[in-house]
């Protein structure tokens, strides 16, 4: 394993100078149509600058996985814009929506999510052959050297069933890296992990961010992870808040559980 | 695209059991198709062989299609002419100056055509009276259009021409006068002439009323026979290629006038239960593959249904609803090109097993194969069409598959 652990910075999240965005969500909103219309994500602002490492916080339920969609281009807002490196993607057809994402956005997602027919290496040079813009032995190059970096010499050939979950997520972390992504977004990449593959997870996207200057969007529950990363964003009940609330609101409920308890006030049963 | 195929063979092997059943589907469909469809063209064509094989290519007979028009009507061909109790000139009938006329179908490429003159004519013979048809022909022209030279079986065509008294019967007639050959018999024509004739040919075609009822003799001396010299009332004509004979008998009516009708004219009636048959087995056949076929339908859906996390994957990757579309549909055309191939093997092997049968049919004495046609347009046929079907019933689902949102799986799945 190669990847060094994560330089302390210095700077608390959101507080720093900003640098260039790559990625600016203005006031985005996704509503659910249906007989009871759910408002998943609420009027979000968001901007990730280029080689940020971001991560998003948030209750179940609170509409993390779906801003993730939505930054991502694997949704479209109901109302707000999105734009990527400057472009605006909102008039983009779906087509064009997956051709971005081929060349600019990696995903990783909380259950590994690989083609269990392909070997790792495969699954790797999966997107690389979808783009073609390396020939044949170039994107084998690339993959080995990926998986190598990720500390998956040796299994290169073996299919995910073969893999243990911590390896297949570093597969998964490859192939989001295949195309040499702006982005790399990642939904509970740890979710599924116990505390030392969920450490060495976190240290590679750390390492990604600050080490190739990419950017990294990550949705977790993990304090630990979290505390890896360059700032946190907030998200309640599908709005940003500001940070620090969730510890807020965490310690009020923990404090009310507590008075509970002490009145007896919970039900007999 | 071989990113695609892939893919596409990733399934097929996932689901090895269920994608082997829907090639056997395809295989099976296309070999009974094949056995079927060759059993069935080839009794058409071995029916049609006897047929072009026997009756002449084209008849010209000395007559016409349309009534001669009348000169009032040419005069006013606007005019409401109203013409009744028409009488036909009573004139000589008959195709005069055939000589010239011969040439003309001669002119044309891949044709023999013989002058015919056939009348009524009574055999009298050890005082039985007996009427028969009497074909005055020039053996050598007859020799090319027709296979009676084939069918002599005592004395020669030729004969006639050596011995202008000549005649040649049929077997069974023979038989049934107890005439023999060198025997004389005398003719007596329509017109009352009698002749003497002399036996010098018999032929034995196997159809009794022909052999019965049919007689040859020297043209100019039936002509003599019939007082009607230098005239002919058929030409028969045979073509190299027997296909050709509907346009080359436009072409001659169109040139002399007189009604030429093809054999494809003159069996019409046949020809058209033929392609009555053709469409009823075509269909039938066509339909036993399309059922085959939709075992494609089933493995495809089930390939869809089970990979829809793969094609969630796929596109969040960047892969379009096109490229989705397109693995699946490879798959079906996979199964259907593969089911094609040894389909034909298959059915190639049945054909030939049918072809080894052989059937005495009750009275005749030697055994018959029953006829196969191996022509390449129904393996292309049968190949066209299993693929297309194939494709087709592998597009409905791929067309499910292509329109997966990632989002909604991966809500699901969250
Ligand atoms: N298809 C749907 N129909 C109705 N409501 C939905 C649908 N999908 C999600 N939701 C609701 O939208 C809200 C946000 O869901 P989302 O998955 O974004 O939450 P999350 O923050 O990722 O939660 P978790 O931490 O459990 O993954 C939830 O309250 C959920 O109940
Ligand atoms: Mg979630």
């Amino acid at each position: 394993m190669n990847a060094a652990p994560p330089p302390e910075r210095a700077s608390p999240a959101g507080r720093e100078a900003p640098r260039s965005s790559v990625l600016v969500a203005e006031r985005l909103t996704r509503r659910l149509e249906g007989e009871v219309p759910v408002t998943l994500v609420e009027e979000a602002d968001v901007q990730i600058g280029r080689g940020e490492f971001v991560v998003i916080r948030g209750p179940s339920g609170s509409g993390k996985s779906s801003l993730l969609y939505l930054l991502g281009l694997l949704d479209r807002p109901t109302s707000g814009r999105l734009l990527l490196e400057g472009e605006d993607t909102s008039g983009f057809d779906e087509d064009r929506l997956a051709d971005v994402r081929l060349a600019k956005l990696g995903f990783v997602f909380q259950f590994h999510f690989l083609l269990n027919e392909f070997s790792a290496l495969d699954n790797v040079m999966m997107p690389m052959r979808r783009l073609g813009r390396l020939d044949a032995d170039a994107r084998r190059e690339r993959g080995l050297r990926i998986l190598r970096d990720l500390g998956l010499a040796g299994h290169e050939h073996k299919r995910p069933s073969q893999l243990s979950g911590g390896q297949r997520q570093r597969v998964a972390i490859a192939r989001a890296l295949a195309n040499d992504p702006v982005i790399v977004l990642a939904d509970e990449p740890t979710g599924a992990l116990d505390t030392k593959s969920s450490g060495n997870v976190r240290d590679i996207l750390r390492e990604l961010a600050s080490g190739q200057d990419r950017s990294i969007i990550a949705v977790t529950h993990d304090l630990h992870f979290a505390s890896a990363a360059d700032r946190q964003i907030e998200i309640v009940d599908g709005r940003i808040v500001p940070t620090g609330t969730m510890a807020t609101l965490e310690a009020a409920a923990a404090a009310a559980k507590a008075a509970g308890t002490q009145t007896g006030a919970a039900p007999a049963s | 695209m071989s990113l695609h195929l892939d893919i596409a063979f990733s399934h097929l092997r996932s689901r090895r059991r269920q994608t082997v059943v829907s090639l056997l589907g395809v295989v099976l469909g296309v070999a009974f198709f094949l056995a079927v469809s060759a059993l069935m063209r080839g009794s058409e064509l071995d029916l049609v062989a006897r047929l072009v094989d026997t009756a002449p290519h084209i008849t010209v007979y000395d007559e016409y299609r349309e009534a001669r028009p009348q000169p009032a009507r040419l005069l006013w061909p606007e005019g409401a002419v109203a013409i009744r109790g028409v009488k036909p000139k009573a004139e000589r009938r008959g195709i005069r100056q055939y000589r010239r006329k011969l040439q003309t179908i001669d002119a044309i490429r891949g044709t023999q055509a013989a002058p015919v003159l056939v009348s009524q004519a009574i055999f009298s013979f050890a005082g039985r009276d007996e009427a028969v048809t009497l074909s005055g022909i020039e053996p050598a022209r007859m020799k090319g259009v027709s296979t009676i030279d084939e069918d002599i079986v005592a004395g020669s065509l030729d004969a006639v021409d050596t011995n202008p008294n000549g005649i040649i019967i049929g077997r069974a007639l023979a038989r049934k006068l107890s005439l023999e050959m060198g025997d004389t018999v005398s003719v007596v024509s329509p017109t009352g002439n009698v002749r003497a004739m002399k036996i010098v040919g018999l032929f034995e075609t196997g159809n009794a009323g022909y052999d019965e009822g049919q007689t040859f003799a020297q043209l100019t001396r039936v002509q003599a026979l019939m007082n009607r010299p230098n005239v002919a009332n058929l030409i028969v004509v045979r073509m190299q290629d027997a296909y050709a004979a509907r346009t080359a008998a436009a072409f001659i009516e169109r040139s002399l006038g007189y009604k030429s009708v093809s054999w494809q004219e003159a069996s019409k009636d046949l020809l058209d239960a033929l392609t009555v048959r053709n469409v009823i087995m075509y269909t039938v056949v066509g339909a036993i593959l399309l059922v085959a076929c939709f075992g494609i339908y089933n493995v495809i859906s089930t390939v869809v249904l089970e990979k829809t996390r793969d094609i969630a994957i796929l596109k969040s990757m960047g892969f379009h609803a096109r490229d989705i579309r397109l693995i699946f549909v490879i798959e079906g055309a996979v199964i259907g090109i593969g089911g094609s191939l040894l389909g034909m093997a298959m059915g190639s092997g049945m054909m030939r097993a049918v072809e080894q049968v052989e059937i005495k049919p009750p009275g005749s004495t030697e055994s018959i194969t029953l006829p196969i046609y191996w022509g390449i347009d129904q393996f292309a046929l049968a190949a066209a069409f299993a693929i297309l079907s194939a494709v087709f019933a592998a597009w409905l689902p791929a067309r499910k598959g292509g329109r997966v949102q990632p989002v909604d799986i991966l809500r699901g799945a969250a």
